[in-house]
């Protein structure tokens, strides 16, 4: 239950003043992604505990190093939870970390994205200032929405040390539900039921199956899985929990020296050319895919369809590993960059190349 | 009242003739509006206490004069204030007396529907009801239900990231929306997210949502559609007291049930809405909820008898679920008609807007009553009891001398209030020019740095709505040396006026 906000202020102010990098690092689960960077450690996993949390608040603030495994357990107690299923990709991973990177699991087109349950932040910007926006309550329009900027900003915007996130109920049933079908068939039910009002909480598929989780009471459920059919498969929790987490075998199957592509596109985008090993999650809004096949003609077919592709993981990770940007959104991030963190000494390079 | 704000750019002198022969050599003579009496319907917004004429209106419908207007005020350095419908309640759209008034309200088509995507494509100036209708044969609509859905525009909403009755489970506007284009004041066009669920880089969408016209001039937006849910059920219950009614508001969200609408209304509420619509209220009420549940039908059964059995504990008084949904429309037709009924007890009412911490709701009431009484103004309250949200409506006669004056400082002083508890001045509103003096309460002067660091990233001259939002800190200055907050001033750094 350590606060070290104030030292963790005073390291920014002076690197500012000295112009030397900052890399920031929680604990270091996700230093796979983004881009690498150099920096002088900036370390955040000695600042943590649990600020306040009411359940029926509906409201968890924590520092920025606080175990997201932590996190998890305290709304557990109370029935409740993150709904945006945070993967954690390592013990270590933190609520900073998480929110940082903004990654969102399973749930997360039927719940939400990291981003929209960041109901506020407390930040120290490139100067050193620390900075407080939005706040712990639902509705809150004051101002720009900065602590929503600073999901998935990779820290190059702000080092967090305190984050608010709307939380959730834990749902009373869950039930997981596959079959055997082709990925078009698949992709056509997932558009057709998302259109409908049944309790849907993750699709994915894999290896020729159709996997989806429905939510909500035990009456609900049941009717769902009678309205649209398929075999229950028993350990549903640790299914999702290894497609969030990178640990089904798909992800780890002769996977070593590839790399791992997400291409996020949108709903109901038909399968894409580039071969490889497809596995498509979020109703198929979110694929990744092990390929041969060039950067290049990866970035073109999903420019394509109005998506955006990432080299998750592995790969040269000092070439640009996030889909590049038009010219007039590239000057607005430099622009923007510069206004939180004018010396550019936070993270530097780990989003984009020039920045 | 007058224009309070302070930006320069506010108040730089525009000659006016050389700008109206520039926007008539762009448009034609019906789309610009410079004589006084074409003029004058634009001279507020939802929130009439504030007026000011315009200098010029223009009213494009292509892309590209939006395009030529924006680059011809940045080239003549005139201040552009862009609005919708103007249903907007915190003078967001207020005109400035050199400023351009940018009416999207031409635009107003629906430019596509996806029924498989689940998302429209809409330009700003349609109606946010409208995209529902649009999306209704395909069993679709879109969440937030701002009060003012029939005539409010899809723009006016992602400018003040609007919410509605039903935020607590569908969100606000920044929750359902993919993409946005817009023009930056020198005439580039953005496209801000995408057709995906994410985009590469900053979330950039979440900034530009609730920016208040400052950043850039939304030309086109996608918005994310839902199912209609198979079943809707309201429960109307009544308390003696306003502790119980917030004891089974946290009792419900403790018993995991996400209502997807809760609504408190205070004692003074229900009798203004009771005597005006006949919704069937209990007048010896100090609070009703209103919670709506909906999903498949056999959730929603099932939660209603939870609810039900969580009003009993909490010590509810009456407890009635709809019949039918004649009846449900009937319930919801004293809340959606509260603040009409508000203006059939005062010649003028005030609606405030802020939100709280759930669990300060007592607290908050008892203080607003004090200083209703304080201020000699009745005060009514309705509450998005799901989210914290509450709109105190302040009860006044604005043709007795001081009276407004004394309302705008009461109101003040119950932003004030919610940000003491923890809340904030402006929930669903906006700050626009109405709040913008409470925001040097709620932020510190470095925050407001940032604010205008952000601003100048798109718009390095301050023309788009200039002198809204965001306070100078020499504006916060002349606010702080009237205000003493927490003990102590706000800016004890700054110089006084």
């Amino acid at each position: 239950m350590d606060d070290l906000g104030e030292a963790l202020r005073a390291q920014v102010e002076e690197a500012a003043a000295r112009r030397t990098p900052l890399a920031i690092v929680g604990g270091a689960s996700k230093g796979f992604f983004g881009r690498q960077a150099e920096g002088a450690l900036l370390r955040l996993d000695g600042h943590r505990g649990v600020i306040d949390y009411e359940p029926t608040e509906l409201v968890i603030t924590a520092r920025s190093g606080t175990p997201l495994a932590e996190i998890e357990a305290v709304l557990a107690e109370q029935r409740q939870m993150l709904a945006f299923e945070p993967p954690h990709f390592g013990m270590t991973a933190t609520l900073g970390g998480a929110i940082a990177c903004g990654l969102s699991g399973p749930r997360r087109p039927y719940a939400g994205a990291a981003r929209d349950f960041v109901l506020g932040a407390r930040i120290v910007n490139g100067q050193g200032e620390i900075l407080r926006f939005g706040g712990q309550v639902m509705k809150n329009v004051a101002g720009y929405d900065v602590s929503r900027l600073m999901v998935g900003a990779l820290g190059t915007l702000g080092v967090l040390l305190e984050v608010s996130l709307k939380v959730l109920p834990q749902p009373v049933a869950e039930m997981t539900l596959s079959r055997q079908c082709a990925p078009e068939q698949a992709l056509d039910w997932l558009a057709r039921w998302a259109g409908q009002p049944l309790p849907l909480s993750a699709s994915c598929f894999v290896d020729d199956r159709l996997y989806v989780r429905l939510s909500g009471t035990a009456t609900g459920v049941e009717a769902a899985q009678r309205a649209i059919g398929g075999d229950r498969i028993e350990a549903g929790g640790s299914f999702w929990r290894s497609i969030a987490e990178h640990t089904h075998p798909f992800f780890t199957t002769d996977a070593t020296d590839r790399i791992l592509w997400r291409l996020a596109v949108p709903a109901a985008t038909p399968p894409l050319s580039p071969p490889g090993r497809w596995l498509l999650d979020w109703g198929g809004a979110q694929r990744w895919l092990y390929t041969e096949a060039s950067s290049a003609s990866i970035r073109e077919a999903v420019e394509q369809v109005g998506g955006h592709a990432q080299q998750f993981r592995g790969g040269d990770r000092r070439a640009e590993v996030f889909h590049p940007l038009s010219a007039p959104l590239a000057s607005v991030h430099r622009k923007l960059k510069a206004a939180f963190d004018p010396q550019g000494i936070l993270n530097p390079g780990r989003l984009y190349r020039d920045w | 009242m007058s224009m309070r704000a302070a930006s320069p750019n506010a108040i730089r002198r525009i000659d006016k003739d050389e700008l109206v022969s520039a926007f008539l050599r762009l448009l034609p003579p019906a789309a610009v509006l410079h004589e006084a009496e074409d003029l004058r319907p634009y001279e507020s917004d939802g929130l009439t206490a504030y007026r000011q004429v315009p200098l010029i209106v223009v009213l494009p419908d292509t892309l590209e004069q939006v395009r030529k207007i924006l680059q011809l005020c940045h080239e003549r350095q005139a201040p552009v204030v862009a609005r919708g419908a103007g249903t907007g309640l915190s003078g967001g759209a207020l005109p400035l007396a050199n400023g351009v008034l940018l009416v999207m309200a031409r635009f107003n088509r629906i430019l596509d529907v996806d029924p498989l995507r689940r998302t429209a494509t809409v330009q700003p100036g349609v109606r946010n009801l409208a995209i529902s209708q649009a999306a209704a044969p395909f069993g679709l609509y879109y969440a937030p239900d701002p009060s003012s859905q029939i005539a409010c525009t899809i723009g006016g909403n992602v400018a003040e990231n609007s919410g509605g009755v039903h935020c607590l489970k569908y969100g606000l506007t920044v929750h359902n929306i993919l993409e946005i284009k817009a023009f930056t004041i020198d005439g580039e066009l953005l496209t801000i997210g995408g057709q995906a669920l994410d985009a590469a880089g900053y979330d950039l969408l979440a900034l530009f949502t609730g920016s208040e016209g400052m950043l850039a001039v939304t030309v086109e937006i996608t918005v994310k559609l839902l199912p209609k849910p198979a079943c809707v059920q309201v429960v109307l219950a009544a308390f003696d007291e306003v502790e119980k009614a917030g004891g089974a508001v946290a009792g419900i969200i403790a018993e995991g049930i996400i209502p997807a609408g809760l609504e408190m209304m205070d004692a003074p509420a229900i009798r203004a809405a009771e005597q005006f619509v006949h919704c069937g209220y209990p007048l010896d009420a100090q609070a009703i909820l209103l919670c709506e549940l909906d999903g498949t039908v056999e959730e929603v059964e099932e939660q209603i008898a939870q609810v039900q059995a969580v009003l009993d504990r909490c010590g509810a008084t009456g407890i009635r679920i709809a019949r039918d949904e004649e009846q449900r429309l009937q319930f919801w037709k004293g809340r959606k008609g509260a603040f009409p009924a508000m203006g059939r007890l005062a010649p003028d009412y005030y609606c405030m807007d802020g939100a709280i911490p759930r669990k300060r709701l007592p607290e908050v009431l008892r203080r607003i009553s004090a200083l209703s009484a304080e201020y000699g103004l009745p005060v009514a309250n309705v509450f998005h009891a799901g989210d914290g949200n509450l709109h105190p409506l302040i009860l006044f006669d604005a043709n007795q001398p001081g009276e407004l004056q004394r309302t705008e400082e009461l109101g003040g002083r119950i932003l004030e209030l919610c940000v003491a508890v923890g809340g904030t001045i402006t929930g669903e509103h906006g700050v626009g020019i109405e709040k913008i003096a409470q925001m040097c309460v709620q932020f510190q002067p470095a925050e407001l740095e940032q604010f205008f660091a952000v601003k100048r990233v798109f718009d390095p001259l301050e023309l788009l709505n200039p002198g809204k939002a965001v306070p100078t800190l020499h504006r916060c200055a002349e606010f702080g040396a009237m205000h003493v907050h927490h003990g102590h001033t706000p800016f004890p750094d700054l110089e006084r006026f």
